[in-house]
C-alpha cells in the first residue's frame, strides 16, 4: 500500500511503487485534470506541484511522492497564485483546446511562486517543458505577466 | 478536404427518416417539428453543406430547448477541438434567439447525422456552412415565441419583439421570460423558413462582437479547463472499466506472424491479451490490427505490452516494407524532372521558356509530418445487450458511429457515439481507427468499458502522416525581370490511396488546395502533377496540401523576386495582377472547396488587400540592422485570404529568434473574432514548426520518431515575440469563408523568405533544422 497526500487528503492505495503519480491520480484515484501527453517528461502536460515545486508526474514513481503534498490542477485554486493565474488564462482566452493548459497553470503557478514578477527570457526559460499544439505561446505569457502584475496592485 | 471520403459515404445517405426532437426530462421542448421534405430535396444540390453527406438541419426542435426557468440549451453538434466552435455557434443562436449568454448552456451532440445534419468537423467549414441553418433554428423559435406572446397577451404579434431573454410587448410595455413562453411556444407550429425575419446586424449583441461583457466568461468551456474538469477522450471513467493499449505492427500492411504474451501475463493487473483483426491495405478507418494487452489500468497495460514478444510478419506489407524516406525524396526529385500528367495549361511553355531572357528553376521538399495532437488518441467502449456506447474524441462522429456498427455487427442505430472535447484534431481525430480499435475490445469483455490509450510512441509512429512533396518549379522572365512561363510539378502521395487503389496521383481536392487555381497573370503556365505511390497511411493534416503548395509556390516567387532584382511585395502584387475576380472553373478549378463557384470565385482583389495589409503593419522596406530581415508570403485556401510577414534574427551560430509576426486575414464576415485572432496566432506557431524542425523519416518501413525527443514541434521560444493579427473585409457582402486552417501555408514559405532575406540562405528542403549553421 502507498500513502498519498493529494490536494490536502490522505489516499490509501494499492498500486506498485513504481508506478508513475500520472496513472495513479487519474486511473487510480480519478482525478482526470492531469494529463497524459508523453510519458517522458517531454511534454508537460501531467505537470503536478510536490511540495509547491512543479514536477512531471508521469515520470514520478508513486514512491517518490509519498510523504509530500501533491497538488494537481483541481485544487490550484485554492492557492492565491494558482487562482490568480486560472483568472488570467480566462481574461486572455489563453485556452484553445485546452489539453495542455492544466499543465501549463501548474508550471506558470510554481514559476510565480519563485519569482513573482518574471521576465521575457525568465518565463521563456521556465515555460520551454511545457508543450502546447495549439501554438498558444503568447497568450500564455502574456497571461502569466498579468497574473504577475495582479499580485502587484494586491500587495 | 474530405470529398474523396465523402464519395465513399454517399451510398449511406438515404437513411434520413423520421425522428423525434430532443428528448428532454424535466424540460419543456418546442414538440413541432420542421418538415423534412425541404432540406432533403435540396440535399441533391452540390454546393457548400447541400452537398455533405446528411447536409444540414435548421429545424429549433433539434437544437434549442427553453426550460421553465428560462434556462436555455443549444445543441452543439461540430466536434470542438480548439477552434471555439462550441462558442461560436453558440454566439450565433443565442444572438438570434435573443438569449442571454449568461443563461445559455451547450449540449454536446451524439453522433447523429439524420438528426443534425453533417457533423464532419474539417474542412474549415463549421461556421460557413452552419452560420445561416443554426440563425435559421434560432429565428423559428424566436418568431414561436413572439406568438406565443402574442397570443398571451392577445396582440398582434407584429407588436411583440423579442428583447434580452424577454418577449416585449412595445406598445404596452409588457415582458414575458422566455422560460414563461417556453409550454407555449413548443405547441405551435415551425414558421416556413422564407417566411423568417434574421436579425440584422445592428441588433447582434455577440457577433462580430470583441469584448463582450457578460458575468460568465464567453469562453463556454474557459472554466472547465483551467480547473480540471473538461471532458477529453480518457476521462471518463465508468465502474469496472478496463484499460487497453496495444502493439500494431511496424510496417503499414505488416502481420502478427506469433506472439509470446506469457511475460506480459505475470504483469500485476493484466488481465487478458487479446489479438486485434487488422485491416488489409487500403486500410481506411479500420485499425491496423495488432496485439491488445487489457489491465486493470493504464500503467499495467503499458508494462504488459512492453513485455510481449512479438514477430511480425512483413510479407503482407509489400513495397513498404522497404520505404526509405530519403531514397524516396530522391527519387520523386528525379520524376520531377519529367513530365507528368497537365492540370493547367495556358500559353506554349516550352515557347516561352525558350524566348526567356532569364530562366530558373528550384525543387522543394517538404517530409512527412505527424499530427502531434497534444491528446493522443483514447476512446472508450462498451458492448451489452446488443448496443454499444462510445466516448471519445472524434471529428467525424457519424464515421465512427458507422465503423463502430459494421466492427461490431451491429446496426448504426444501436451504436451510441458520445463525443468528448478534442485535445487537438488537426484532422487526425477525422479517422476513427482507434475507436474502432476500442470498440473491438468491448466485444471481447461484453458488458464491461474498455479504453484504448495510444501513447505517445504509437501516436507519432501510426499516424495517418501528412504526405511527402517534391515540387519543382521552373520560370521564364523577360530582360525587365517580367513572368513570361511558369512551370510548376507537385509530386506526392494521394490521400486517395487510404480508401482504394492507390491513385499514384492527387486527386482533385489535392489539387484543389493550392496548386491548379495558382492565381498569377502569367502568359504561359503549364501545372503537371506526375506518378507519386503512397506506402504508409496518408491523411489530411491541418491545411493538407496547401502546405507544400504554398511553400514552393511563395519562396519560388521570392526568388524570382531576387534574379529580377525586384522588391518581392511589387513583384508578388504584379504576378497577382490587377484587381479582379476568376471564376475557379476558367482555370480547371472545378472543386472549389465544395463551393459555389459564381458565390466564391477567386479574388485577386483580396489576395491583394492581403499583402498590402501585412506588409503596411510590417514596415515593410525599413531599414535593418544586419543579420536581420523581413519575409513575405500570401496563400488562398478554405475561400479565405491570408498574408504574413515576419521579422527575424539569425545569429552567427545559426540561431534564429522571430521578432514578429503580422497576419493579415479576410475570411469576409467574422462570427467570433476573438477567436478567429486565437486560431491565426495558433496557425503561425504551427507553420514555425513545419517550417523549423517536425520531420518524420522512415526506413525499411519503420517510422523513426517516437516522442517528443525525435518528433520535435514548437516551444515557447521558437513563437513569435510578437503577433500582430490583422482582420479586414468583415463586410456582410463578402462570402464567408474558412478560419481553422487557412492560416497555416504562407506562414512556412514567409518564415523561409524572411530567412533569406536575413542571411541570404535559400531554404529548399524542410525542416530548416541545422541548415542555418554555417
Amino acid at each position: 500500500m502507498v500513502t498519498l497526500t493529494i490536494n490536502g487528503e490522505d489516499h490509501e492505495l494499492d498500486v506498485p511503487e513504481q508506478m508513475p503519480l500520472l496513472w495513479a491520480l487519474r486511473d487510480v484515484v480519478g482525478l482526470t485534470g492531469t494529463k497524459f501527453g508523453c510519458g517522458m517528461a517531454q511534454c508537460g502536460a501531467c505537470t503536478v506541484h510536490l511540495d509547491g515545486e512543479a514536477v512531471r508526474s508521469c515520470v514520478t514513481p508513486v514512491a517518490q511522492a509519498q510523504g509530500r503534498a501533491i497538488t494537481t490542477l483541481e485544487a490550484i485554486g485554492d492557492d492565491e497564485v494558482g487562482s490568480r493565474v486560472q483568472q488570467a488564462w480566462l481574461d486572455l482566452g489563453v485556452a484553445q483546446c485546452g489539453y495542455c493548459q492544466g499543465g501549463q497553470i501548474m508550471s506558470a503557478t510554481a514559476l510565480l511562486k519563485q519569482t513573482p514578477d518574471p521576465d521575457d527570457e525568465r518565463i521563456l526559460d521556465a515555460m520551454a517543458g511545457n508543450l502546447c499544439r495549439c501554438g498558444t505561446y503568447n497568450r500564455i505569457r502574456q497571461a502569466i505577466h498579468r497574473a504577475a502584475a495582479h499580485g502587484e496592485e494586491q500587495a | 478536404m474530405s470529398t474523396y471520403r465523402d464519395t465513399l459515404l454517399l451510398a449511406n445517405v438515404s437513411r434520413r427518416h423520421f425522428l423525434k426532437g430532443l428528448a428532454a426530462s424535466g424540460a419543456l421542448v418546442l414538440a413541432a417539428r420542421w418538415d423534412l421534405s425541404l432540406a432533403q430535396d435540396e440535399e441533391e444540390a452540390s454546393y457548400g453543406a447541400d452537398g455533405m453527406p446528411h447536409g444540414w438541419v435548421d429545424d429549433p426542435n433539434v437544437f434549442i430547448r427553453i426550460d421553465e426557468d428560462g434556462t436555455v440549451t443549444v445543441v452543439n453538434h461540430r466536434a470542438e477541438m480548439g477552434q471555439g466552435i462550441r462558442t461560436s455557434l453558440v454566439m450565433v443562436v443565442a444572438d438570434e434567439l435573443g438569449a442571454d449568454w449568461d443563461r445559455v448552456r451547450v449540449e454536446q451532440a451524439i453522433g447523429h447525422e439524420e438528426r443534425y445534419g453533417n457533423q464532419d468537423t474539417d474542412g474549415s467549414r463549421s461556421m460557413r456552412h452552419w452560420f445561416d441553418p443554426m440563425r435559421r433554428a434560432a429565428a423559428a423559435a424566436r418568431t414561436m415565441l413572439e406568438q406565443a406572446a402574442a397570443e398571451q397577451w392577445e396582440v398582434p404579434v407584429e407588436e411583440c419583439r423579442a428583447g434580452v431573454h424577454v418577449v416585449i410587448h412595445a406598445p404596452s410595455g409588457r415582458e414575458l421570460g422566455l422560460g414563461a413562453l417556453a409550454a407555449a411556444a413548443s405547441q405551435l407550429p415551425v414558421p416556413e423558413r422564407d417566411t423568417l425575419r434574421l436579425k440584422s446586424r445592428d441588433e447582434w449583441r455577440y457577433i462580430g462582437r470583441e469584448n463582450v461583457k457578460t458575468d460568465r466568461p464567453l469562453a463556454i468551456d474557459g472554466e472547465d479547463i483551467v480547473t480540471g474538469r473538461a471532458v477529453y477522450g480518457a476521462d471518463v471513467m465508468l465502474d469496472d472499466m478496463l484499460y487497453a493499449v496495444i502493439a500494431r505492427p511496424p510496417v503499414y500492411g505488416a502481420t502478427l506472424a506469433s506472439v509470446d504474451d506469457s511475460a506480459a501475463l505475470e504483469v500485476p493487473g493484466v488481465v487478458r491479451v487479446v489479438e486485434i483483426d487488422g485491416a488489409v491495405q487500403p486500410a481506411g478507418f479500420a485499425p491496423l490490427g495488432g496485439v491488445a494487452v487489457v489491465a486493470e489500468n493504464t500503467w499495467a497495460a503499458i508494462q504488459g505490452r512492453d513485455a510481449l514478444e512479438i514477430e511480425w510478419d512483413t510479407e503482407s506489407a509489400g513495397d513498404n516494407a522497404g520505404y526509405d524516406s530519403t531514397a524516396y525524396r530522391e527519387a520523386l526529385e528525379e520524376a520531377a524532372r519529367s513530365p507528368g500528367r497537365v492540370i493547367r495549361e495556358q500559353g506554349d511553355i516550352e515557347a516561352a521558356l525558350a524566348d526567356a531572357e532569364t530562366r530558373l528553376e528550384a525543387t522543394y521538399y517538404m517530409p512527412h509530418l505527424a499530427h502531434a495532437t497534444m491528446e493522443p488518441p483514447a476512446a472508450l467502449a462498451r458492448l451489452a445487450d446488443g448496443k454499444a456506447e462510445i466516448w471519445a474524441p472524434v471529428q467525424s462522429p457519424q464515421a465512427a458511429r458507422d465503423g463502430v456498427a459494421g466492427r461490431l455487427g451491429l446496426e448504426p442505430e444501436d451504436v451510441t457515439v458520445n463525443v468528448t472535447l478534442l485535445g487537438g484534431g488537426f484532422g487526425r481525430k477525422s479517422k476513427p481507427d482507434f475507436v474502432l480499435e476500442a470498440a473491438s475490445l468491448a466485444g471481447e469483455f461484453e458488458g464491461r468499458p474498455v479504453r484504448v490509450q495510444w501513447t505517445r510512441e504509437d501516436d507519432i509512429q501510426h499516424d495517418y502522416f501528412h504526405a511527402v512533396s517534391v515540387d519543382r518549379l521552373e520560370a521564364g522572365l523577360d530582360g525587365d525581370g517580367k513572368a513570361l512561363a511558369w512551370r510548376h510539378r507537385t509530386l506526392s502521395p494521394s490521400i486517395g490511396s487510404l480508401f482504394g487503389p492507390d491513385p499514384k496521383h492527387k486527386v482533385d481536392f489535392e489539387l484543389g488546395m493550392g496548386f491548379t487555381a495558382t492565381p498569377f497573370d502569367i502568359p504561359a503556365m503549364s501545372l503537371e502533377n506526375p506518378e507519386a505511390a503512397a506506402h504508409v497511411r496518408i491523411g489530411w493534416y491541418r491545411a493538407v496540401y496547401n502546405l507544400p503548395h504554398a511553400f514552393a509556390i511563395q519562396s519560388f516567387v521570392a526568388e524570382m523576386a531576387e534574379a529580377a532584382g525586384r522588391d518581392h511585395r511589387d513583384y508578388l502584387l504584379e504576378l497577382l495582377g490587377p484587381a479582379r475576380q476568376i471564376d475557379p472553373r476558367e482555370i480547371n478549378e472545378g472543386w472549389n472547396y465544395g463551393e459555389d463557384p459564381e458565390r466564391y470565385p477567386v479574388d485577386i482583389g483580396r489576395l491583394r488587400a492581403v499583402v498590402e495589409k501585412a506588409t503596411e503593419e510590417a514596415g515593410w522596406g525599413r531599414d535593418l540592422p544586419e543579420g536581420r530581415g523581413l519575409g513575405l508570403a500570401v496563400h488562398h485556401s478554405f475561400v479565405s485570404y491570408t498574408a504574413v510577414v515576419f521579422d527575424v534574427e539569425v545569429d552567427g551560430d545559426g540561431g534564429l529568434t522571430i521578432h514578429s509576426a503580422d497576419i493579415a486575414f479576410d475570411c469576409g464576415p467574422q462570427v467570433n473574432p476573438e477567436r478567429i485572432r486565437a486560431q491565426m496566432e495558433g496557425a503561425c506557431v504551427m507553420g514555425i514548426g513545419n517550417a523549423l524542425h517536425s520531420e518524420i523519416t522512415v526506413s525499411e518501413g519503420r517510422i523513426e520518431q517516437d516522442n517528443f525527443h525525435q518528433y520535435l514541434i514548437p516551444r515557447m521560444p521558437q513563437a513569435p515575440r510578437v503577433t500582430r493579427v490583422h482582420l479586414i473585409n468583415d463586410s456582410s457582402e463578402a462570402p464567408m469563408g474558412g478560419v481553422g486552417e487557412p492560416g497555416v501555408p504562407p506562414v512556412t514559405p514567409a518564415l523561409c523568405n524572411a530567412i533569406f532575406a536575413a542571411t541570404g540562405k535559400r531554404i529548399r528542403r524542410l525542416p530548416i533544422g541545422d541548415q542555418l549553421v554555417s
